[in-house]
């Protein structure tokens, strides 16, 4: 039993929305505990500046923020060293499924704002990000999720929340690909011997098995909502 | 932000003579896929830092400093020294590194060295502390990559393991309101020694201690930091694809081995 009453291996509630903007190519919003994250796609559009493009393939660009206001301190809202590498791993966690070669000398640009932090949000983020690309049409083989495992008082613990992670030995995000068995993130810190890093790396591979089911089911109601209102304005058509 | 790197330009024919002889089991400097390049290690060359190690890696060359300095607590930790690692890519060490403010790659270097050495306890921080919650040391960990062919990490970790066991410092006391500092050549407490082992796929095969050559043509690259017990206390994957669980579970095995072998070689020179 754990402090909110999960058990070890649960993930804590997720909820997740498509095309949550207006303004954006695509855009996905998670809550995954007390996260909040919202994510926009820009793109695939013109590379500026010009020089920043590939010949063969279009550029991924990523940028993880948080919100001054997202955490417990005031956070500056300059990006930190933490913020840099972040959104540098969740660009790798991404680029294996996005078929950047079918736009060229173009760049997709992907910001991933945390409105509110409970820990797990890069991966809350990662999990956002790829509902964000499905959601602007961008080809990609597969949705990517992600999911940490921590240790807490000894034992490994699905979906570390903030109180937890604060009190954990140890921590472990993983993005994992489904149809291709692929891990495309995995950091670690803290103390694990190899025997619970393989138990925890199932752990989370397992809960992004789930999270990805979730985020099919996501992508499929906003399509769902948009062929009611179709058929709504068609029999209104009719009736008229 | 960031975005996919724009690689040099290597020659195509050169790509694929990499990788065509990693898929036959060989690489272009004739080592096995598990075999380090060889490993050299200097220490105390600076003077007037407190610690210092130089690690060369083949033809990559890192060079560590180490210096202690008084500075305040952070306010949730008031017992506890302060422990930094930055990491500069000075622009004499490739063609690709240009001057101004550490990018993704040097952040990246500099944090994922950090958190070996901070996740295994290997600088006992709490015996860092001169006036709870006032004064403490700050360890200053800095970086320099002087030459890149490779694996920076391996190289700045062993260097930064290698700069921490080599330092000596003062004693550092309270009199009255300001810390004196008198001269001594005490080591900083060292209760671990964290070293990290990279490892990089190219198509199929997983090889350690990649090369720039290796590290152009790799679709990933996993680093993983192991603890004097054999216990992994970081991990950081890079790079543009993944690995399978299967893979992990092999290069996880590989990199314990090896960090074993490369921890016994710098503490044979950082211990003197």
């Amino acid at each position: 039993m754990r402090i909110d009453g999960r058990r070890l291996d649960q993930l804590r509630p997720i909820k997740l929305e498509v095309g949550v903007l207006d303004k954006a190519d695509g855009s996905a919003y998670v809550e995954q505990g007390k996260n909040k994250i919202l994510v926009a796609v820009y793109g695939p559009r013109e590379a500026h500046p010009k020089h920043i493009a590939l010949p063969e393939r279009a550029v991924l660009r990523c940028r993880y923020h948080m919100a001054p206001f997202s955490v417990e301190e005031r956070k500056s809202p300059a990006p930190s060293r933490r913020e840099m590498e972040l959104s540098k791993v969740i660009r790798e966690s991404l680029e294996p499924v996005v078929l950047t070669d079918l736009y060229p000398r173009t760049t997709i640009d992907l910001f991933v704002e945390v409105l509110q932090s409970d820990g797990g949000s890069r991966c809350a983020g990662i999990t956002g990000a790829s509902l964000a690309l499905a959601d602007a049409g961008i080809p990609m083989t597969e949705l990517v999720a992600a999911c940490a495992v921590g240790k807490v008082q000894g034992r490994l613990a699905l979906d570390l929340s903030d109180a937890e992670d604060k009190h954990g030995e140890a921590d472990l995000p993983v993005a994992f690909v489904p149809n291709a068995n692929l891990v495309t993130l995995l950091q670690m810190d803290g103390l694990l011997t190899t025997a619970e890093f393989e138990k925890g790396l199932q752990m989370a591979v397992e809960a992004c098995k789930t999270i990805h089911t979730m985020q099919r089911e996501a992508l499929k109601k906003k399509y769902h909502e948009i062929k009611e209102v179709v058929e709504e304005k068609e029999e209104s058509e009719v009736v008229a | 932000m960031s975005s996919t790197p724009q690689l040099p330009p290597v020659a195509k024919l050169e790509q694929k003579t990499v990788v065509d002889l990693i898929a036959r089991g060989k690489r272009i400097d004739e080592r096995g896929p598990d075999s380090y390049r060889p490993i050299q290690i200097q220490v105390g060359l600076i003077e007037k830092a407190n610690g210092s190690a130089q690690v060369s890696l083949g033809k990559s060359k890192v060079l560590v400093g180490v210096k202690v300095e008084v500075g305040e607590p952070f306010p949730d930790t008031p017992d506890e020294g302060v422990l930094t690692v930055n990491a500069e890519l000075l622009p004499l060490a490739s063609p690709s590194f240009e001057p101004g403010p550490p990018g993704e790659m040097a952040i990246e270097l500099a944090r994922v060295v950090d958190r070996g050495i901070r996740e295994s306890k290997a600088v006992d921080v709490k015996s860092l502390s001169i006036q709870k919650g006032k004064k403490v040391q700050v360890v200053y960990v800095d970086v320099y990559v002087l030459d890149h062919d490779g694996n920076l990490i391996d190289a700045a970790a062993m260097a930064a393991l290698g700069a921490l066991v080599n330092a000596k410092v003062g004693k550092f006391e309270m009199k009255g309101d300001e810390v004196v500092v008198k001269p001594g050549h005490h080591p900083l407490p060292i209760n671990n020694y964290p070293v990290a082992v990279t490892l990089a796929k190219v198509g199929k095969t997983i090889l350690v201690d990649p090369s720039l050559e290796e590290e152009q043509v790799m679709s990933a690259r996993l680093t993983v930091t192991t603890d004097k017990n054999g216990s992994i206390c970081a991990m950081q994957k890079g790079g543009l694809s993944g690995f399978t669980v299967d893979e992990l579970k092999r290069a996880v095995e590989l990199a314990v081995q090896k960090a074993a072998e490369n921890r016994a070689k710098i503490l044979a020179v950082a211990k003197g």
